[in-house]
């Protein structure tokens, strides 16, 4: 009998209207908007014309910031990777009873708020802050070291927010290797150094490579650590959009800014797509 | 209710699994449910409940101290003597602030009164539509503000009042007087914000373009509000970001990085300094001559309920109000001091005048800088970014 075709449909229906009201319809109003123009009050007059985009690329201004959010986005993936794959090879080997609760540490963050843990930096890394209290109090320095505002600062934030996003995605797809092929390699002889070289590093791929994207799509799209613990000099992309559209009421050219940024990460994702596949986030999310 | 609703869609369902509810009426049971709970659960039942609620009156403010003191000596004697509920909500700037209402609906509908700063941006909201036209006879207290401040607004909508003057204040310079005497202070003035030898210690707002232009107008010695060489301004910008540590962006970022020693010197806004001098931390405050001072209104929004809206300006202007608000947030008062009584406190704080008529101070010509405002913001952001 051949199944009532609606009802995959019905089922679909509440999300897929979700997507469509929450993303597709914004995502349309930002592309019209970036054609728009504004007046000297904050006005915008409809309108159909490229000068927001002209305007992007007249100088180097605004493109160097995005090449800037790009080198920061590649930076906090190698680093998230390298920080990551520690923490999420150690839940994989543990057999401790305490594994599930190691678990919730690193989900631990998200409970408290994004903003509330990047300002923490402050008192930890200011000028009056816990380290350079800890230091001045030893007498291994004689006055504050200025820590803050740089770009290690903003990485360090942007790395703090992600890292559990990239651990759990090493850690799903690392959970799914048989551990039975481990012990095949070491009773062919494997050093424990080249079973993991040859079996779990390999296997372990699609997760770091889905953590990878994640990682970099929400880093070039976030603008609290940068406005936080950023100073003059470090701004990112995304601050340049909220201060466009918040700060001076310049819808159109903000949108149009966004409709950039967003092509832009739209290549990244093909690319990505077309030689990794896309497939291997879901096969990651499996456990393989 | 959560409990009460939980309980009684556990009975639905079980009526459901033992067949004695048709899976018809099931649905329809939960479907009204949900919609019940939707209308008066939250998240959007305080929505509703507001809504429902006989009077009530939304205030936007500039946060932190300044709303608490509107909160603890408007608000809340306001309701207690009138039942009327003021919601009270937050913003960290003029025009984030005007984003949000430009984007609510219809714009300016979701919102009433709001603590707007200076008179560029009486005039801003005014060209946008959002002026509302009040009835002058409805607030009595009106009579005690001074007539100084009130005669810029009524010039911008053509005699009529959209808001109500309520206090005034300086943004100024502060400086850790630990750091930096008072006789240095005094003798570089706005020029402290240049000092070399500060450098990596100075901070400045990083979301205002006038406040940043008017001290380098003062600066490299030009008047803020006729600036003839703006190639000095530009360069003068250019050579303080190489000095600076840190561009705040809210009162609160600006106290805490004073307090925390992270800054020794920036721009600061009078009642922020007043505020941390009261806390006991070794700020200093600076104004030099030409420092930048602005009017603050309460702006009624079009389409509100005026009734309520007067009823809460008039309020608010009561000299005991008024008073204590003042003191609470650290601006004075509008009040005219040649009418009214005010505290020894209050003349004390920066940017008070005893005789009420503002001579001699300095506030930013709406018509020049709005005229302005899009290519000098634009500027000021590509500067502040290092271009």
């Amino acid at each position: 009998m051949r199944p009532k075709s609606w009802k995959p449909w019905a089922l679909l229906a509440p999300s897929m209207s979700a997507v469509f009201l929450l993303l597709v319809i914004p995502l349309c109003f930002v592309v019209v908007y970036s054609f728009w123009l504004r007046a000297p009050s904050g006005a915008d007059i409809p309108a159909f014309q490229f000068g927001n985009y002209a305007k992007f690329f007249e100088d180097f201004f605004y493109p160097k910031i995005l090449i800037r959010t790009i080198r920061i986005s590649f930076e906090t993936v190698i680093l998230c990777v390298f920080m990551g794959y520690i923490p999420a090879y150690f839940f994989y080997r543990s057999e401790s009873r305490y594994k599930k609760a190691f678990l919730l540490l690193i989900m631990l963050p998200f409970w408290v708020s994004f903003i509330i843990r990047t300002m923490s930096w402050i008192n930890i890394m200011g000028d009056s802050g816990l380290i350079n209290h800890f230091l001045l109090k030893i007498g291994l320095i004689q006055s504050p070291i200025s820590m803050l505002y740089n770009e290690f600062t903003v990485l360090m934030g942007l790395i703090m927010y992600l890292l559990p996003f990239m651990v759990l995605n090493i850690y799903v797809s690392l959970e799914g290797i048989d551990k039975s092929l481990l012990e095949a390699a070491r009773c062919m002889g494997c050093t424990e150094w080249q079973a993991f070289r040859e079996v779990t590093l390999p296997l372990s791929l699609p997760g770091v490579s889905a953590g990878c994207l994640l990682v970099f799509v929400l880093t070039a799209g976030t603008y609290l650590p940068p406005m936080i613990l950023g100073g003059p000099g470090n701004e990112m992309i995304a601050n340049l959009i909220f201060k466009r559209i918040v700060g001076t009421l310049d819808w159109p050219f903000g949108s149009a800014i966004s409709v950039i940024l967003l092509s832009l990460l739209f290549v990244i994702v093909w690319t990505y797509n077309r030689y990794l596949g896309i497939n291997q986030i879901f096969k990651s999310l499996q456990g393989n | 209710m959560a409990n009460v609703t939980k309980e009684k869609l556990d009975r639905l369902y079980e009526a459901y699994k033992n067949g004695t509810l048709s899976r018809r009426q099931f649905l329809k049971y939960l479907g009204l449910a949900g919609a019940t709970i939707g209308l008066v659960g939250s998240p959007f039942g305080n929505a509703v409940k507001e809504a429902w609620a006989a009077e009530s009156i939304r205030f936007d403010g500039w946060g932190g101290v300044v709303s608490e003191a509107f909160r603890e000596h408007a608000f809340k004697p306001f309701t207690k003597a009138t039942g009327i509920k003021v919601i009270d909500g937050e913003f960290g700037g003029m025009d984030s602030y005007l984003t949000r209402v430009k984007a609510s609906f219809p714009p300016g509908g979701e919102f009433n009164i709001a603590h707007l700063s200076a008179v560029f941006d009486y005039a801003r909201y005014a060209e946008l539509g959002f002026a509302s036209v009040l009835d002058e006879s409805k607030i009595p207290n009106l009579k005690n503000v001074m007539a100084s401040m009130i005669k810029p607004l009524r010039d911008i909508t053509k005699g009529t009042l959209s808001a109500v003057p309520y206090d005034l204040g300086q943004t100024g310079i502060a400086y850790n007087t630990k750091e930096i005497s008072k006789e240095k202070a005094e003798k570089l003035g706005a020029s402290l914000l240049w000092d070399k030898g500060l450098k990596g210690k100075l901070g400045s707002w990083g979301g205002d373009h006038r406040t940043n232009m008017w001290y380098a107008a003062l600066h490299t010695g030009q008047s803020p509000n006729n600036m003839t060489d703006l190639k000095a301004i530009w360069a003068a910008l250019r050579e303080q970001r190489s000095l600076m540590k840190k561009y705040w962006s809210s009162g609160a970022e600006l106290m805490s990085l004073l307090a925390n020693g992270e800054i020794y010197a920036t721009v600061a806004w009078s009642g922020r300094v007043a505020a941390l001098q009261q806390e006991g931390h070794p700020i200093g405050y600076l104004s030099p001559k030409g420092t930048y001072s602005w009017m603050e209104y309460l702006f009624v929004l079009k389409g509100t309920d005026l009734e309520i809206a007067q009823k809460l300006l008039n309020f608010m202007l009561e000299p005991a109000a008024a008073i204590a608000v003042a003191e609470g947030q650290n601006y004075p008062p509008s009040l005219d001091p040649t009418k009214v009584k005010l505290t020894e406190k209050i003349k004390k704080m920066p940017a008070f005048d005893p005789t009420g008529k503002l001579d001699g101070y300095l506030f930013a010509n709406p018509a020049y800088w709005n005229a302005n405002q899009v290519a000098w913001t634009e500027k000021w952001d590509r500067i502040k970014a290092g271009s």
